[in-house]
């Protein structure tokens, strides 16, 4: 019994260091010089440079037109996470809460329209929809960069299975003390939901935080970069320079991965509940 | 897409349909509560937000890509003329094309296959062991958090020439891995990442099924058999099977479309005698090759296939609706 345990913690060891392994020696080599790094391949131990990289990092400016800062990129990281998360909540529950607490005459038919979002992701459609973003101009707008993301309905579908399991009781007791359909949203149905809210909350903040496609072909315009889109342009560097910035890219690699690993871990009960109890 | 979260399969039968027995009754019915309320306005007003991005966002350009999907387009942007399925067997005649579709299709029984099979391994293990459960699974779902072009660049740095540990590990085994440059060894780099950033996903639901499992069962198997290991073959893994199922056709959603930065930032713009995706076909014909009809023909099939696999998915859930 004793071996079995054991083998078991070596397969788990090694599995964490198969996933946690490169994250650790990205952190690590980050701290030290590229020349020193250039010539003794990465590191696993700290080295003495790191708050020198990561402010040259973020406050140098670069890019190919000199304006754009690791600051700046990851502002509008923010922005992208924080807006795509909100926005999502809060259509989805406006448009959860007609679907399950309304009668109307169109219903069976919206809620097919919606539906059908499900089925196609933004890879199979891409060019059209740039093609729609240009006619719009709404290219290199933060508009254009959150907006069409929201089109797709997964969260709709998670608030409307969860405002489905609201008993109706609590609907009755409601009218009869006279509250409205604005009242009841507000007074009970939002402070029920909060649970749910920050479940996806996390889930989509981490989803807008990573997207990639998207904001390629939106921003041409380096002031509107977000740091996972900025990732190619590491590699340009990397690739082109003598000795390359493996300390910088790094770096950058990190701040990209950093919000949204920190926000699952502290919230790890939660965004496990939301991904697991969600999707299936 | 999605990290990975919100693949478009990503929402259940039983969650869209509500019970098997009333699939068919029309929704409103299913959705009904007993008292709602009776509003002519209310309820469009809520919807107008949703509806109205759905349309210009989604509506508005997969109707415009099964448009163009038929027509050639004037390179320089002189009008375009229809060509009825000409851009469809353009596509499906081309070599390149079917040697895309043929690598597209190997890469995504590969992702799937490992990601899940350690997936499972290591959730089963983590379900197994006492002490130091908790941080285990901390340490082990790290990285779902990580952007796809995040982890390629990472995987770029492992496989680096001059610095990266892997190649000199291979090199060890008189393996001269070339990342970049040969064709084989790109496209095993490729597996490797994205099997890696995709185990975390599968370990959290395996992990969240096992432990669904009730206690009576496993102690009821554990009195009938000795045997761990057949007692997981004959149990335990019967009782995961639907969850392996799901997880199934989200991981080849993800292999699919998700992997698109692994790629991007993997074959680095040369992407002439390195492996790439169907996806990353349709981007590359469609933004840097400048051909909106054949790259719009291509999206259609690409729809055509998800919408399979989805219609698919459905199906299977259905009878696993039925089975409870």
């Amino acid at each position: 019994m004793h071996r079995t345990k054991l083998f078991d913690h070596v397969i788990l060891m090694m599995g964490v260091f198969f996933m946690v392994g490169p994250l650790l020696v990205a952190l690590m080599t980050s701290s030290h010089e590229a020349a020193d790094i250039h010539r003794n391949g990465l590191q696993i131990l700290p080295g003495g440079h790191f708050i020198d990289t990561y402010t040259t990092v973020l406050t140098k400016q670069g890019g190919f037109t000199g304006k754009i800062t690791g600051l700046r990129m990851m502002m509008n990281s923010l922005i992208l996470g924080i807006g795509f998360a909100a926005g999502k909540i809060i259509l989805s529950m406006l448009a959860a809460y007609a679907l399950v607490y309304f009668r109307f005459r169109f219903a069976t038919i919206t809620f097919w329209m919606i539906f059908t979002t499900l089925l196609l992701p933004l890879e199979v459609r891409i060019l059209p929809s740039y093609e729609v973003m240009n006619t719009l101009k709404l290219t290199n707008t933060y508009t254009g960069l959150i907006v069409p993301l929201l089109a797709s309905a997964t969260g709709t579908f998670y608030f409307r299975q969860f405002f489905k399991s609201i008993p109706d009781e609590l609907l009755e007791a409601a009218r009869i003390d006279g509250a409205g359909p604005f009242k009841f949203f507000i007074d009970v149905i939002v402070p029920l939901s909060k649970t749910m809210i920050a479940a996806i909350f996390i889930i989509m903040f981490v989803y807008g935080w990573n997207q990639y496609l998207w904001p390629t072909l939106m921003t041409t315009d380096e002031s509107f970069f977000t740091l996972v889109r900025g990732i190619k342009q590491i590699l340009l560097v990397w690739v082109g320079s003598n000795i390359p910035d493996y300390n910088e890219a790094f770096a950058l690699a990190i701040l990209a991965m950093v919000p949204p690993v920190m926000i699952v871990m502290i919230f790890q009960r939660w965004f496990i509940k939301g991904l697991t109890e969600s999707d299936k | 897409m999605s990290a990975t979260l919100a693949a478009p399969a990503a929402v259940g039968f039983s969650r869209i349909f509500g019970p098997r027995k009333s699939v068919n009754k029309p929704p409103e019915e299913t959705d009904a509560k007993r008292v709602q309320f009776n509003s002519r306005l209310l309820p469009y007003l809520f919807l107008a937000p949703q509806m109205a991005i759905i349309f210009v966002f989604f509506y508005w350009p997969s109707v415009q890509a099964i448009h163009s999907s038929f027509y050639l387009e004037d390179p320089f942007g002189f009008g375009s003329t229809f060509v009825g399925l000409a851009n469809y067997t353009d596509v499906l005649k081309s070599g390149e094309y079917l040697g895309i579709a043929r690598f597209t299709a190997v890469f995504t029984a590969l992702v799937t296959f490992f990601s899940l099979a350690i997936g499972l391994l290591l959730a089963v293990k983590a379900d197994g062991v006492i002490r130091g459960n908790a941080t285990y699974k901390t340490l082990l779902i790290w990285v779902y958090a990580i952007a796809p072009p995040v982890a390629g660049l990472m995987g770029m740095m492992m496989f680096d020439q001059h610095i990266g540990p892997l190649v000199r590990f291979a090199a060890f085994f008189g393996w001269d891995l070339k990342v970049g440059l040969d064709y084989t060894d790109t496209a095993f780099a490729m597996i490797v990442v994205s099997v890696w950033k995709q185990i975390p996903y599968n370990f959290i639901f395996f992990l969240s099924g096992l432990q669904g499992i009730p206690v009576s069962v496993r102690e009821a198997a554990l009195m009938d058999c000795r045997s761990g290991f057949r007692r997981f073959w004959t149990v335990i893994l019967p009782l995961l099977a639907p969850t392996a199922f799901f997880l199934l056709i989200i991981n080849t959603t993800y292999a699919l479309f998700d992997t698109f930065g692994v790629i991007d930032v993997m074959v680095k713009d040369k992407a002439a005698n390195n492996p790439i995706t169907l996806v990353y076909k349709v981007y590359m014909d469609g933004f840097r090759g400048n051909d909106l009809g054949g790259s719009s023909a291509q999206s259609v099939i690409l729809m055509i296939i998800v919408f399979v696999l989805t219609i698919f998915q459905f199906r299977f859930i259905e009878r696993r609706v039925h089975y409870n």
